[in-house]
Formats: C-alpha cells, sequence, structure tokens
C-alpha cells in the first residue's frame, strides 16, 4: 500500500513577473513503512513539497493522497496521523522541557492518563529525562531538536515529515535522531519522508529522490541511482605532502566530474568508466584505483550535467605553508559565563596560509572560542594573540587584520549586492581606486555581476553564502574566520565554497573554520576537537584518525573519530564527576 | 579623522537605504504619520457640537419656548425631543441619549413677565465630565444672552458692567490650532524614538551587528551611524507635517523658521539619545519597541499637549520637568500661534539640549559595556 501518492503536483509564490514556480508537475509514491529522502540544491522545492504534504499549503494543481486521504481537502482528518516537523521547530523556549511536551500533547488532545507513559517512553528514547525541567531555550542545538522530534512524535503519528531535522547538530546528536527515527519505522511501521542535505543520511534510507528547480531529476534506491556510475571512482595514493594544489589540477583534467580530498588519498570521479590520464608531474602519486561508488556521486554527476561544471579555480592554490612564526596564538585561554566554564585551558597556534578547523559537538566551547578569536567576546584569562596584535588590549587594530562570515551570512537583506558591498568597502576603510578595484574584483570573483541590483535577502543561499564571503574579503584579510559556513548549503555550492577557501589559504589567507560536515574536516591542514570547553585532540586529520584507529576499525572516516574521541571523553568526565 | 568621518557616512547610508528600501520600515515612516495627522487633525478637538439634550417644559408661555429655541437653534446643542414627564427625563440621561436634560418650571414664563428671577434646572451626564463641563460654559453663555436680550426688551438698564472677552493669538479659540502644532511634535517624537531604538535590536537579530563589530568601525561610530539617520529622518517628517499644517489644516505660522529648526535640532538631540539608549539595552525589536511605548506614552500625557501642566500636581509638575516634549510643544506652539523667535525660546533649548546631552553620555556607556 502506498502511504502518499503525488500526482503531477505544481505550486508556484508570487504573481506576475515576481512568479516563481516552486513544483513543476512532480509525481511520487512512497510505499507504507518506508524511509524516503530529498535531495537536491537550495531553493529546489523540498520544503514546498514537505508542506503541500502536511496540508500547510494548497497546490496550484495536481493531486495529493496521504495515507488514502485527499490533501489538503482532509487534512483537518490526518492531523492526528501526521508528524510534520519543519526546519525549525516551534519549541517554546521558556517553558521547560516536560511542559513543551504537555503543550504539544494537549495540542493533539492525548489524554492526561496516557502522558505519563508516553512522556516517559519519548524522554527515554531521546535521553532527554535528566533535562525534564530544563527550559528549553537553555538546551543545546542538538538536545532542542531532539525535543522537537519529541514533540513531533507525541501524538504517535503513522506519517512522519522531517524537514532538515539535523542541520546544524553534531555528529553525535545527528547519529541519535537517527536511531529515534529509525526505531519508529521498525516498532511502529511510520513512513518517513524526510529532506537532508547529507548523503550519507540519504544513503541510508529505501528510497531517494533527487529534486533539481522544481522537477524530479531522478529517484529510485540509493544503489539504484549509484549504479550507473560503476566504475567512475578512483582515488589517488598519498597526497598528503601537496592536497590542495593536487587536487585542483586533478579537477582540471578531462572528464573528472568531481575531486574531494579524503584521509591521505583524493576521490574522484569520472564522467566516463575510465581512470584519469594524470599528466607527467603527477606520476609520482602512483595510479587512480577503483573504488565503490555512493550516492554523492549520482548526485554530483546529476546535477553536473545538468547546470554544467563549476569555475572557481583561476589559479592553482599553493600548498602545505612555511614554518613563519604563527598568526593565532592561544594559550591558556579560560571563559566563564557565571560559574559556567565555557572554555577552559585552550591552547593551539595557527600558521600562515593554514585552513584550519575547530570542530566539536553543539555546545562544545567552539562558538564561544571562536567569537573570543574575532574580538567579539573577551576572555576570562590568558592569551590571545591576532597577527601579532594583542587582542586583550588592541581588538580595534586586530579588527584591520581579519575577514569574519557568520552562521546566518549576516547581510543587510533589504540593500541590493551592490550596496552591501561599498557599504563593507568603507566599513574596512577603502576609498578611491582601491575601493573600486576590491568592488568589481567581488562581483567578477564570487560571480555576482548578473545579481549586483538585486536585494541581498532575495539572493539563493548559495549566493548569500558568496556575497558574505566577498564582504568578508573586502580589505584582503590576513585571517578569515569561517563560522559554519557551509550550514544548509547543497553540496555542489559546499564544493565551490571549499575550492574557494582552498584558493585563498593558497595565496596566505589563513582560514580558521567551524563545521559540522566531517567531510569537510578533511580539507583543513590542522584540526582541533573540542567537547565540554576543552580541546580533547588536535593535529592533522590523519594524526585524528589515526588515535581511533583499531582491528576492528582499521580505516576510521572522520566521523568515526569524532564520534569516539567524545563519547570517550564524556566519559571520563562523567566518572570523573 | 578623515576615515572616522567616511565610516560614519557609510553608516549613515546603509541606515537610510535599508529604512528606504525595506517595504515595512518604509511604511512605517510614512503611514502611521499620516494617519495620525488626519487623525488627530480632524478627530481630536475641544469643541462642542451638536449636543444632543431633551426638555421637559411644563410652562405653558411664550418666553419659555424662545428660550428653548436659543439652546436649539445654537450650532452646540441639538433638540433630541420635548419630553413630558421627570421619569423620561431621568431616562434619556440614564441610558446616555442626551447629555443634558433642561427641566423649565410651570412659573417661568410668569416669573419673568411679573421681573421676578426664575428657575431652570440644568441636569448633565456627569460621566463623561470633561464634556459636562464644557456644556454647562455653553449654556450659560446662552442663558446670559437671553437675559440681556430679555433686560433690553423690557426696557430696564442694562447691568453696569458687561465682560468683552476676546482671545488673542487664537481669536475664535479654533482648537485645531492648539492641538495640529502639537502633533508634529508627537509624530516627530515617535519617528526619531522608532528609526533609533530599534534599529541596533535589528540588527542583532539579523546577525549583522557581529559582523559590523569584527570591522574597523568603533561603538561610537555606530551611534553616530545611527543618530544621524534618526536626525534625518525627524527633520523630514517634522517639515512635512509643518507643511500640512499651515496648507492642509490652515493654522498661521506666525514666527520664525529659524526658530522652529533650532528647536528641530535640540528636540531631535534628546529624542535620538533616548532612542539610542532603549536600544542599547533592548535585546530584541520587541524589547526595544516596548521600550520605545514605555517612554512615548508617559512623555506625551506629561507634555502638555492636552491637559494643562499647570493643572498637575506639584510633584508631576517636576517630573515634567524631563521631558522633552514639554519643551517641544512651547515652541511649536510659540512657533505658530505667538510669533515666536529663537532668541525667545532659548529657555526651552537649553533643557533640551541638557536631556540630549545626558542622554547621549548614558547611551554611549550603556552601548560600551553591553559590548563588554
Amino acid at each position: 500500500m502506498n502511504a502518499i501518492v503525488v500526482d503531477h503536483l505544481s505550486k508556484s509564490f508570487g504573481k506576475g513577473a515576481e512568479r516563481r514556480d516552486a513544483l513543476k508537475g512532480i509525481s511520487l509514491q512512497l510505499a507504507a513503512g518506508s524511509m524516503t529522502a530529498i535531495i537536491g540544491p537550495d531553493g529546489a522545492g523540498k520544503t514546498t513539497l514537505l508542506r503541500l504534504l502536511a496540508g500547510i499549503l494548497t497546490p496550484l494543481a495536481g493531486d495529493i493522497r496521504v495515507l488514502d486521504h485527499a490533501i489538503p481537502q482532509e487534512a483537518l482528518a490526518l492531523q492526528n496521523q501526521i508528524g510534520y516537523m519543519p526546519q525549525r521547530f516551534g519549541l517554546y523556549e521558556d517553558l521547560t522541557v516536560e511542559e513543551n511536551l504537555d503543550l504539544f500533547a494537549s495540542l493533539h488532545s492525548i489524554p492526561g492518563t496516557m502522558r505519563e507513559d508516553r512522556f516517559d517512553e519519548l524522554l527515554t528514547m531521546t535521553a532527554l529525562g535528566p533535562f525534564r525541567k530544563r527550559l528549553a531555550g537553555k538546551l543545546s542545538g542538538g538536545m532542542k531538536q531532539k525535543l522537537g522530534l519529541a514533540c513531533t512524535l507525541i501524538h504517535s503519528p503513522q506519517l512522519l515529515l522531517l524537514d532538515e531535522a539535523s542541520v546544524g547538530v553534531d555528529p553525535i546528536s545527528r547519529r541519535e535522531l537517527w536511531s529515534i527515527i529509525q526505531q519508529q519505522v521498525a516498532s511502529r511501521n511510520v513512513t518517513v519522508l524526510l529532506s537532508t542535505a547529507y548523503m550519507n543520511e540519504a544513503e541510508r534510507c529505501d528510497h531517494v529522490v533527487l529534486l533539481q528547480e522544481g522537477e524530479i531529476l531522478a529517484q529510485g534506491n540509493p544503489a539504484q541511482l549509484a549504479a550507473p556510475l560503476q566504475g567512475h571512482a578512483f582515488v589517488l595514493g598519498d597526497i598528503s605532502t601537496a592536497p590542495r594544489s593536487l587536487q585542483a589540477s586533478v579537477s582540471q583534467l578531462p572528464d573528472v566530474i568531481d575531486t574531494v580530498i579524503q584521509g591521505d588519498g583524493l576521490r574522484i570521479v569520472m564522467d566516463k568508466p575510465e581512470p584519469p590520464v594524470l599528466p607527467e608531474k603527477l606520476a609520482g602519486y602512483g595510479t587512480p584505483k577503483p573504488v565503490p561508488t555512493r550516492l554523492e556521486d549520482a548526485f554530483v554527476s546529476l546535477l553536473f550535467h545538468r547546470v554544467g561544471r563549476h569555475s572557481i579555480t583561476h589559479r592553482l592554490p599553493r600548498d602545505t605553508p612555511g614554518d613563519d612564526a604563527p598568526v593565532v596564538v592561544v594559550k591558556d585561554l579560560y571563559r566563564y559565563f557565571g560559574q559556567f566554564a565555557a572554555a577552559k585551558n585552550v591552547s593551539f597556534s595557527v600558521h600562515k596560509g593554514e585552513i584550519f578547523g575547530l570542530l566539536g559537538a553543539n555546545g562544545a566551547g567552539k562558538s564561544t572560542t571562536f567569537r573570543m578569536l574575532c574580538g567579539l567576546l573577551p576572555s576570562s584569562s590568558g592569551t590571545l594573540r591576532v597577527a601579532g596584535v594583542d587582542l586583550r588590549t588592541a581588538t580595534a587594530e586586530a579588527r584591520a587584520h581579519i575577514g569574519y562570515v557568520s552562521q546566518k551570512f549576516a547581510l543587510y537583506g533589504p540593500l541590493s549586492v551592490q550596496q552591501n558591498l561599498s557599504f563593507f568597502a568603507s566599513a574596512y576603510g577603502l576609498e578611491g581606486r582601491r575601493r573600486n578595484d576590491r568592488i568589481a574584483w567581488a562581483l567578477d570573483e564570487m560571480e555576482l555581476k548578473q545579481y549586483s541590483g538585486m536585494n541581498a535577502g532575495s539572493l539563493p543561499l548559495g549566493y548569500k553564502q558568496r556575497l558574505a564571503l566577498a564582504c568578508a574579503l573586502m580589505h584582503e584579510p590576513e585571517i578569515l574566520f569561517l563560522d559554519e559556513p557551509t550550514s544548509g548549503v547543497d553540496p555542489l555550492a559546499r564544493r565551490e565554497f571549499w575550492a574557494r577557501v582552498n584558493a585563498l589559504a593558497g595565496d596566505g589567507t589563513t582560514c580558521l573554520v567551524t563545521t559540522h560536515f566531517m567531510e569537510e574536516a578533511e580539507y583543513c591542514d590542522h584540526l582541533v576537537l573540542m567537547s565540554l570547553g576543552e580541546i580533547l585532540a588536535q593535529g592533522t586529520p590523519t594524526e585524528i584518525k589515526a588515535r581511533v584507529r583499531r582491528p576492528e576499525l582499521p580505516n576510521p572516516s572522520m566521523e568515526d573519530a569524532f564520534i569516539s574521541l567524545i563519547e570517550e571523553h564524556e566519559e571520563v568526565s562523567r566518572r570523573a564527576s | 579623522m578623515r576615515s572616522r568621518i567616511r565610516r560614519v557616512l557609510a553608516l549613515t547610508i546603509k541606515e537610510l537605504l535599508a529604512l528606504l528600501r525595506d517595504p515595512a520600515s518604509r511604511a512605517v515612516l510614512i503611514g502611521p504619520p499620516l494617519i495620525q495627522l488626519l487623525v488627530f487633525g480632524y478627530a481630536a478637538t475641544f469643541e462642542l457640537k451638536h449636543v444632543p439634550f431633551v426638555v421637559y417644559n411644563q410652562d405653558q408661555g411664550q418666553l419659555s419656548r424662545e428660550f428653548i429655541a436659543r439652546f436649539a437653534g445654537s450650532p452646540t446643542f441639538d433638540l433630541l425631543h420635548v419630553v413630558h414627564d421627570q421619569h423620561a427625563l431621568e431616562q434619556a440621561i440614564d441610558d446616555k441619549s442626551v447629555l443634558m436634560a433642561m427641566d423649565i418650571g410651570p412659573t417661568f414664563t410668569s416669573d419673568m413677565e411679573r421681573g421676578k428671577p426664575t428657575h431652570v434646572q440644568l441636569i448633565l451626564d456627569g460621566r463623561d465630565s470633561n464634556t459636562a463641563g464644557l456644556a454647562t460654559g455653553y449654556a450659560q453663555s446662552i442663558v446670559t444672552t437671553f437675559n440681556e436680550a430679555q433686560i433690553a426688551a423690557s426696557g430696564a438698564s442694562p447691568p453696569s458692567t458687561v465682560l468683552i472677552d476676546r482671545a488673542w493669538f487664537n481669536p475664535n479659540l479654533d482648537s485645531k490650532w492648539f492641538i495640529v502644532p502639537g502633533i508634529c511634535g508627537i509624530l516627530m517624537l515617535l519617528v526619531s524614538l522608532l528609526t533609533t531604538g530599534l534599529s541596533v535590536a535589528r540588527e542583532r537579530e539579523m546577525g549583522t551587528f557581529d559582523q559590523l563589530l569584527v570591522t574597523p568601525i568603533n561603538p561610537t561610530e555606530i551611534l553616530l551611524g545611527k543618530a544621524i539617520p534618526g536626525f534625518l529622518v525627524g527633520i523630514l517628517e517634522g517639515s512635512f507635517i509643518v507643511l500640512a499644517t499651515i496648507f492642509w489644516f490652515h493654522v498661521p505660522f506666525t514666527g520664525s523658521l529659524l526658530g522652529l529648526y533650532l528647536g528641530f535640532l535640540c528636540f531631535l538631540l534628546a529624542t535620538v539619545g533616548i532612542g539610542l539608549m532603549i536600544s542599547s539595552l533592548a535585546v530584541t525589536q520587541q524589547q526595544g519597541l516596548l521600550g520605545v511605548f514605555l517612554f512615548m506614552v508617559p512623555a506625551i500625557v506629561l507634555s502638555g499637549f492636552s491637559t494643562p501642566i499647570a493643572n498637575m500636581p506639584k510633584i508631576v509638575q517636576d517630573i515634567t520637568l524631563v521631558d522633552p516634549l514639554r519643551y517641544f510643544l512651547i515652541i511649536l506652539r510659540g512657533s505658530f500661534l505667538e510669533g515666536g523667535s529663537a532668541a525667545m525660546f532659548w529657555p526651552q533649548y537649553w533643557p533640551l539640549i541638557v536631556i540630549g546631552a545626558i542622554s547621549m553620555v548614558v547611551a554611549s556607556k550603556l552601548f560600551r559595556s553591553r559590548l563588554g
């Protein structure tokens, strides 16, 4: 039986010249008790589809049947069988965990006698039991997301619609969210439809729908989708001596669709089932060995043929920086909020031209550390030197040397792209010729010319990110701070973004970055892994992965390393207290 | 210094663009002031017109009918109907169908003809004390003219002392002349508080505030960049309302423009300073809005806009001394009605400058301490 049947569904927003088609006649059938992932770039129509299925939007044309009811006509009758979790779940931050659950239970008219058992079950499942009396606003990002899911599940729905439930959540909480969802499918035969930016999540589903500009580009089970690319993927030997320049050179070779640095190797996806022909100068890195394909390859390949190659690297980035004096020095850094130590005894240094990654679970103290480095938050004690300037005494001077891209791509929404650039150019004190040159550079380099008159607020997310990067680079800073710069951005835009960052690092700009994407951690020269306000591991990605290598886990991924190191640390600190 | 000015200029331009390009904030700048101008200009008036009343006339004579005709014929009162017993008269007041009831005794005409003093009972609805008081005044003056006419007709000598009143500055005592210039002050207060009081909170919510703080722009420059747009918008808005007051509501402008615009500057210094104080305390726009209204409502009540400050208890009168609108209303009304000049307004300018200076300093202190 099909839980969801969608037939030639269309939806558009706006009128006249402003009209934008979000969905262009898509058809879908999802079996009851199956898990389906919708993937696709920003603005592909993922959220619109989920909202239509939840009965929140009215379709322009086409039919929707959910659990044998016509939507949106019979949406009311279905309310108690659908659990819809929007991207930003509406928790009441001034209510406690328990009060939130109580509220949602009342909204679904669950009788008081049943509540206690249901709450216990959900709180055990989400491991939120110890936080019953805590205000929802005081929970970490991962915990909020789990509570949101618990509230969505409160009425035991038969269909779960999850809109990017795991965005901005660290790998550990993400894994917990997934086990809750899978448990629902296994034990209660719930049908799940979710949108996600993580390919490894989509890979775990029964069915994957690739959406692009309101059309279904492909659908099927993950293995089916990856099948046509069998024999297209290769790994090139140990490239750790010059990863970035090598990646850039290989990506310019004919028929290469995609290149990703993975550990010490370079993963290459070809347009044909043949290995790339390496030029003479790359001969020293051995021959590319075939590897199994995965869903992401299919995704990138389909989009590649659809939108064409992204043309990022105009010049080849240089590699590993020399051993100059460090540009960022952090020593014995502490930050207290009242009694709570958000950062304790943090020490590390960053060298010129390095890409330096700061990883950690939600609430591990990486944002606090990051904000102190940018001069947005004073430290409680310790040494903080950025570009040779002591941040405790000369914050203003240090600022001229740094650029900052915040998580939300903070731009002035009502101002046009051009006006945003002009403003930040002036803010950084650029004038005359240099100012004009830099604005022209930004429009050109970030390919923003066609959007220059558009309001920053209405740009597609990928372009917002470019504009934010351009604004932060106006004054050609020595150090660039990137706070979760790829959160919510699709894989292609993410690759493009990293290619830019690589090029910048190659030119000698030091980049400090926080991220939740573990594969992105592989792009970093040096990593710091934080948990509970402390640094628990630092080194190159290879070194960090080596720390968790065991006979039963001979080739750990960055995600494996992250999860096992943090769990180990949390275990130790729990025992200590 | 030059780079400082450039940065402040860039901030100002950015702020103005953000205000004018965003349809929502554009609407806030144009819509409410226009609506309020019309609402206040037409609806808020102290004059009484068409007050409904009933009469219980127990007298059969000619004079009582003449007496009633004087009321019914005046623009102030409208005779709703004539009742025939005491109960109906009470009922009309009770159910609020009339504001005033007139009870004329059976001997009205005969007493008058015999030259004997007579009484007319006037019952007013005290639930609306303000209007009742005004109506009494109007009624009193109608009775006075009626008496004079009677005396003249009977050939008796007129009373020896006659009061002849003349209102200076506003000869017809048109309340529009009093209210509309005041609205200019209220609207300038509203607009300058809204533009400055919410702007920092808006940036905090959008995340652009952090982005500003990592640039070489320092807190003072940010404050200046927020203050200048407040001034510009306030002056534009004020000028618009002044023009509307003169050409739409036909209130004469008798004072000097210099005096008025110096008043604008001093007043905006104070309100922008207070707006920035709210701004540096508010974390969200909602808090900012709450702060703006927490300040605005008492500021209007204590300004003397509708009720004279002289009538307030002493302690409240003292509190009005810190209300910038109090001083600005004097400047506005002075400029329109009294022919006021810059020299005449000095007693108003300096308190505004003091309030402005103090609030600016406090705002910048608060702002810096918030930034840690």
